[in-house]
């Protein structure tokens, strides 16, 4: 565990992320972490959601926004559970609901997730 | 495990396909595992790759192996996908249901990996799991419990290094077992009921994964961060951009500089072959045929592969360090702005090097407009069919003068490419944006780890490409240039003629018939005739201006005295309209094939034959009319 104590995020408080608020991961600021709270796609096409979910995208997550495109604008390098990188726009990332990353009623799942919770 | 040898009675042949996820190593494992016994073909009916090998296991059953496209899941969401599960299911016409499934994933990454395994193992088919790069997940300090994982599964689990010979003994081993205990291949009957898993079971794929995980992982690996730190600088949204424009600068300087060596060479063994021909063999027609006709046809154009291969080798650098994805992930932004996404990016880098293969990578563009759109604009890509082209007319008349650091004909080649670009991307703009008008598309890309290429998958590579271009040269282009010499010494000339011999025969009367149609642009009638056979695949134009200049009186090498005969025959405006009209023309028979293969009519084909047709006549027009003006005559 000591390779993650040395990847430890500090919390800066501006940071919407780490202040306890849930917005979508397509809103969120470079650098900034959190864990996924929903994934959701539009009622009647549910393939946005499965491409996001098939890509690891699924609740209980931990993500960190590691870049944005030119201009900060579109797309977003979106780590997850610090394994897997993916790029996406940001109008499918905000199908992903995000919330903070120590969040009581979360931290008690057990898994790869863990680290998170020790950090 | 057994090694020895089964009594012949008892050797089985067996089809076995490897299936993982996009970036697991499977491509390197399958290269080990066949070594140079390889096949490429067709799937029928698509343009998908079919990658075959074979391999004789430690107790002697044949296998071919089948290395399917990667896949994130049996949900196919793009044509290669829809093989995969095709295959996987027995559903693909012409593929027997293979007798076993082998799994690769990459160790590190297990917990995105092993949601395609359980759906695999959904289907209860003969199923082995490889853990490929079991070597980098143990330098992380990662340990996994292979027994518990095999248990927790109820099936083989095999660690594999793909990148060394013995870290796939066991899978081979593993794959005897399975072949001995499997006799007749029984569909089983989950196979035909199989159905798309729908959201609400992929998130519980995602929550077993992480129950085995919890079972079988005794020790978590430090995350990876190299690739963190590296992405700091090749992702940054300024210095990223800049660092890609430089290494596709460097590519093309590189194309240029660094085949000028073994280009002299080749050129120096076919002139002295030419030589050592006309002093042993006796005037006839034959002598005509060997050394005007096939040594320099095919000369003119084998000159050409060690810049196809150095091309080639930087697009298979490129794709195996990682690169590729990142590219695709800069280029996001200037792609969605004409309507495209970073995805359409790499079949179209692809496309630098054939419109071929770059026309067959955008079958991983999962919207058939999108895909579509790619495939009409990718024969806008400087292809290196175009390289001789540009290379004997800018050596002729681009002066060898450095510019600061750089090489003048290297920068106007740039240039080309440029040029070439900026109109795919006009042109998808009119397709997407004004015509086609499609929805919006989304962009997942998974961003891999960098790795380091193996030696080996790059010589397999290149040799592919190799052998590809020179079954081509040996194939369409030798058939072409025999026919043109044939074209070009008949009928003889009449006694007493003036003029040079190809003028009166039937390619020069072709040429002086189009001529009317090309004069306006500036085209001679030399250039004029070898526009026709230039049709069949763009290099061979320069074979033929080589055999039409030799045939007109000019001895000597093949392309070096087709430069300075240019220099002094053409004038500068022809020769710019000429290099204008390459950046447009559609002058490749089989980029045409592959459009209609892909997209199974020949209306796209055609529209891109005259939209490309007619760019290439106004571009050559504007551009011969501009230089005349300009003093260029």
């Amino acid at each position: 565990m000591n390779s993650y104590n040395e990847q430890k995020h500090r919390f800066d408080p501006s940071q919407p992320g780490s202040l306890g608020l849930t917005q979508p991961l397509g809103q969120m600021q470079r650098g900034s972490t959190g864990r996924i709270l929903a994934v959701s796609g539009s009622a009647g096409d549910r393939n946005i959601e499965r491409g996001l979910l098939e890509m690891g995208f699924v609740e209980g997550a931990c993500i960190e926004v590691l870049h944005h495109g030119f201009l900060g604008q579109d797309p977003l390098a979106v780590r997850i559970n610090q394994t897997m990188t993916i790029a996406l726009r940001r109008c499918e990332a905000n199908a992903v609901l995000v919330g903070p990353l120590h969040d009581a009623a979360v931290d008690t799942k057990p898994g790869m997730t863990l680290e998170y919770a020790s950090s | 495990m057994t090694t020895t040898t089964l009594p012949l009675g008892e050797v089985r042949r067996a089809c076995i396909a490897l299936v993982g996820p996009p970036n697991c190593g499977k491509t390197t494992l399958f290269n080990t595992l066949t070594g140079g016994r390889q096949k490429t073909a067709n799937y029928p009916g698509v343009t998908v790759e079919r990658k075959s090998g074979r391999l004789r296991t430690p107790v002697g059953h044949t296998v071919e192996l089948l290395d399917l496209p990667g896949s994130y899941s049996l949900r196919a969401r793009s044509p290669d996908e829809a093989i995969t599960r095709d295959v996987v299911l027995g559903r693909q016409t012409r593929e027997a249901l293979p007798d076993a499934v082998v799994c690769v994933t990459d160790a590190t990454n297990l917990g995105q990996h092993l949601r395609l395994l359980l759906e695999l193992r959904q289907l209860g088919r003969p199923l082995i799991l490889a853990l490929n790069m079991m070597d980098i997940a143990q330098k992380r300090g990662c340990q996994i419990s292979i027994e518990a994982l095999s248990q927790q599964l109820g099936i083989p689990v095999v660690a594999t290094i793909a990148m060394h010979k013995n870290g796939v003994q066991d899978l081979l081993g593993q794959i005897d077992i399975l072949l001995s205990q499997t006799s007749a291949t029984s569909k089983a009957a989950t196979i035909d009921t199989w159905m798309e898993p729908s959201p609400e079971a992929i998130r519980a794929y995602h929550r077993e994964v992480e129950r085995l995980l919890q079972e079988a992982v005794i020790q978590e690996g430090a995350p990876e961060r190299f690739t963190r730190q590296v992405d700091q600088i090749l992702l940054h949204p300024v210095a990223g951009l800049l660092i890609l424009l430089g290494i596709l600068f460097l590519m093309f300087q590189a194309v240029f500089s660094w085949a000028e060596a073994p280009m002299d060479w080749i050129d120096g063994s076919m002139a002295s072959l030419q030589q050592w021909l006309s002093m042993h063999m006796a005037d006839s027609l034959l002598k005509s045929l060997v050394i005007d006709g096939i040594i320099a046809g095919a000369g003119g154009v084998v000159i050409f592969l060690p810049q196809i291969l150095i091309l080639f080798l930087f697009i298979l650098l490129l794709e195996d360090f990682g690169y590729m994805a990142r590219a695709a992930f800069l280029m996001d932004r200037l792609m969605s702005a004409v309507g495209l996404n970073g995805r359409a990016f790499i079949p179209l880098l692809s496309s630098f090097a054939c419109a071929i293969p770059g026309i067959m990578a955008a079958r991983t563009i999962a919207h058939p407009l999108d895909r579509l759109t790619t495939i009409l604009i990718a024969p806008l890509m400087t292809c290196s069919a175009r390289l001789p082209v540009y290379a004997l007319l800018i050596g002729a008349f681009v002066p060898a003068r450095s510019v600061g650091p750089f090489d003048l004909r290297g920068l106007t080649l740039f240039g080309l490419y440029v040029a070439g670009v900026l109109s795919a991307m006009a042109v998808a703009f009119a397709f997407k944006r004004i015509w086609l008008k499609s929805h919006y598309q989304p962009l997942m890309l998974e961003l891999p780890p960098y790795r380091m290429p193996s030696l080996r998958n790059l010589l397999i590579g290149l040799w592919e490409r190799a052998r590809i271009f020179l079954r081509r040269v040996g194939g369409i282009i030798f058939t072409v240039m025999v026919l043109l010499w044939f074209l070009s010494s008949w009928p003889a000339p009449p006694h007493g003629a003036s003029g040079p011999a190809i003028q009166y025969s039937l390619a020069g009367q072709i040429g002086q018939a189009l001529q009317h149609l090309f004069a306006p642009i500036g085209f001679n009638w030399q250039i004029s005739i070898a526009l026709v056979p230039g049709l069949a695949a763009r290099e061979v134009a320069v074979a033929a201006l080589g055999t039409v200049y030799a045939l007109s009186g000019d001895e000597g090498t093949v392309t070096e005295a087709l430069t300075t005969t240019l220099a002094h025959g053409w004038t500068l405006a022809t020769a710019l309209a000429l290099l204008a009209w390459y950046v447009f023309a559609p002058q490749c028979l089989a980029t045409l094939a592959a459009a209609r293969r892909e997209t199974n009519s020949w209306r796209w084909p055609t529209f891109m034959f005259v939209y490309l047709m007619v760019l290439a006549y106004l571009a050559a027009f504007i551009t011969y009319r501009v230089a005349l003006a300009l003093g260029g005559g």
